[in-house]
């Protein structure tokens, strides 16, 4: 399995052609507290770079963007109830959707690990 | 605004110190959290107490004969009848009858002391040279530091420090020594909660905030938990919930309208606000709270059941005290009255919410 990040600090870990979609440390320490998530409807079709999920912390919302083109087969419902778990395993529970993929190859223009490291360090 | 035309206040070295994280605000660089986060901050404060550096607000000393009813002819609050270590809630209006800014005065011996929006501080100036007649003395104290240290152990921590100040009573101000500095504290705040603001000369900020941090109830409030804290009391943010478009009236500030000054005016729009006290507004701000959990913030559009256009948000967000959603915001007065069922559109879905009644956590003043 390989990790892939976003410059909107997404990360998606695939399995065969299905992805499943969170946010980066570094997102939610940059967001604060999680207070709500809004995740896509089950079926969606979303576009890379489309708008797929919203997360709100207490002062703000802020959109959170599909890395790759798919369909939506699965979403957390445990972030309903508790939002926080994206502050406390960002890269584990606390991951957002999952998503079958409609074109694989979009995933090599995508950072991997080192690459987002370096890329985070940038914004400093 | 570049990074390098901000202004700072005098304990922007402090927020550094402390890990604040700074953002731009009125002008301003100033900490929006610290490390322990809004949530963190906003609970501690309703818990223990909080300090907040809102050095960026504009304080100003007018002086000078029949100074308190030179003021009136600005604002609709009674002025001339607080008496010396009172302080009141007021408003700037326009001859529209809008809301130019809020601000709090409080009457000493010899002068009114004013705290005004950071915001508008500048245009506020500038209203009262061009308002004020030639015999009132206006002193500018842009230079000078405030303080707030709110929360139900704030009269802990100035029993301690400066006992005299303790002895205030809410809405009450007095020259206070707290730790060897000489302080103006008035018991008040922007939280909803008992508090004090320390209004004190900016070389002996960093000290006084250094002394009032180290003790054990105190940490150090960012503006965004000042948000949540004053959204959940129910409090105006200006620029936001009220402003030049938004009478005192339809604010819901009536409260705010000196007895006599319904029966004299004598204050910049006087007839409109007094009209619609009489009669009525066409809409009215209102405490919002969303049924579910999505947060429904500023400029959110609210309609009837039937989808017709009724008002929109003003403030809105997550209440952590409140473990949930809160707003305010403008309605048709007909949809106004608490419990009605609204809706609000956030990001185009329809979302069921009602009007509710303000504060969202109960004030806690000590009223003596």
């Amino acid at each position: 399995m390989t990790r892939k990040y976003t410059e909107d600090h997404e990360w998606l870990e695939v399995s065969g052609n299905v992805a499943t979609v969170g946010i980066t440390d570094y997102a939610q320490q940059q967001l604060g507290d999680v207070v709500f998530v809004e995740l896509p409807a089950v079926g969606k079709q979303v576009t890379k770079g489309g708008d797929a999920a919203v997360v709100e912390s207490v002062k703000a919302a802020s959109e959170v963007y599909s890395p790759a083109a798919g369909e939506v087969v699965e979403v957390n419902a445990d972030l309903e109830s508790a939002p926080n778990t994206v502050n406390d395993d960002p890269h584990g529970k606390g991951w957002f959707f999952k998503l079958k993929l409609s074109n694989p190859g979009e995933l090599d223009s995508l950072m991997d690990e080192a690459g987002y490291k370096a890329f985070v360090e940038g914004l400093a | 605004m570049s990074a390098e035309t901000l202004l700072t206040t005098p304990l922007n070295a402090l927020h550094r110190e402390l890990g604040g994280k700074m953002v731009e605000f009125a002008g301003y660089e100033m900490p929006v959290q610290y490390p322990a986060g809004i949530m963190a901050e906003h609970l501690h404060t309703r818990a223990k107490a909080g300090l907040f550096d809102v050095s960026h607000m504009g304080q100003v000393k007018l002086s000078g004969e029949n100074v308190a009813a030179a003021l009136e002819t600005l604002v609709p609050g009674e002025i001339q009848a607080l008496k010396p270590g009172r302080q009141r809630y007021t408003l700037f209006t326009n001859e529209e009858g809008g809301i130019l800014d809020d601000l709090m005065v409080t009457c000493f011996n010899d002068h009114l002391f004013l705290v005004v929006n950071a915001g508008c501080k500048t245009q506020d100036i500038e209203h009262l040279r061009a308002h004020l007649p030639a015999g009132v003395k206006l002193e500018v104290m842009f230079e000078r530091a405030l303080l707030a240290l709110q929360g139900p152990a704030a009269k802990d921590v100035m029993g301690r420090l400066g006992p005299k100040g303790a002895a205030l009573t809410f809405m009450g101000g007095a020259r206070v020594e707290i730790g060897g500095i000489w302080c103006t504290v008035t018991r008040s705040g922007y939280t909803g909660e008992d508090g004090f603001e320390i209004s004190v000369e900016e070389d002996k900020a960093e000290a006084l905030a250094r002394l009032l941090l180290d003790q054990p109830e105190v940490m150090p409030i960012g503006l965004g938990a000042r948000d949540s804290l004053r959204l959940e009391a129910g409090l105006c943010l200006y620029g936001h919930d009220i402003d030049t478009t938004t009478t005192p009236i339809e604010a819901d500030l009536n409260w705010a309208i000196g007895k006599r000054r319904r029966e004299e005016g004598g204050f910049p729009g006087a007839d409109i606000i007094l009209d619609q006290l009489k009669n009525g507004t066409k809409r009215k701000r209102v405490g919002i709270r969303p049924e579910g959990r999505a947060p429904m913030r500023e400029h959110t559009e609210l309609t009837d059941a039937a989808g017709k256009p009724i008002g929109e948000i003003t403030s809105g967000g997550f209440g952590p005290s409140v473990g949930g959603p809160v707003a305010m915001g403008y309605v048709d007065t007909a949809l106004a009255s608490v419990g009605t069922a609204i809706t609000a559109l956030v990001r185009g879905k329809p979302l069921p919410a009602q009007v509710a009644s303000m504060p969202f956590t109960p004030h806690r003043y000590h009223r003596g």
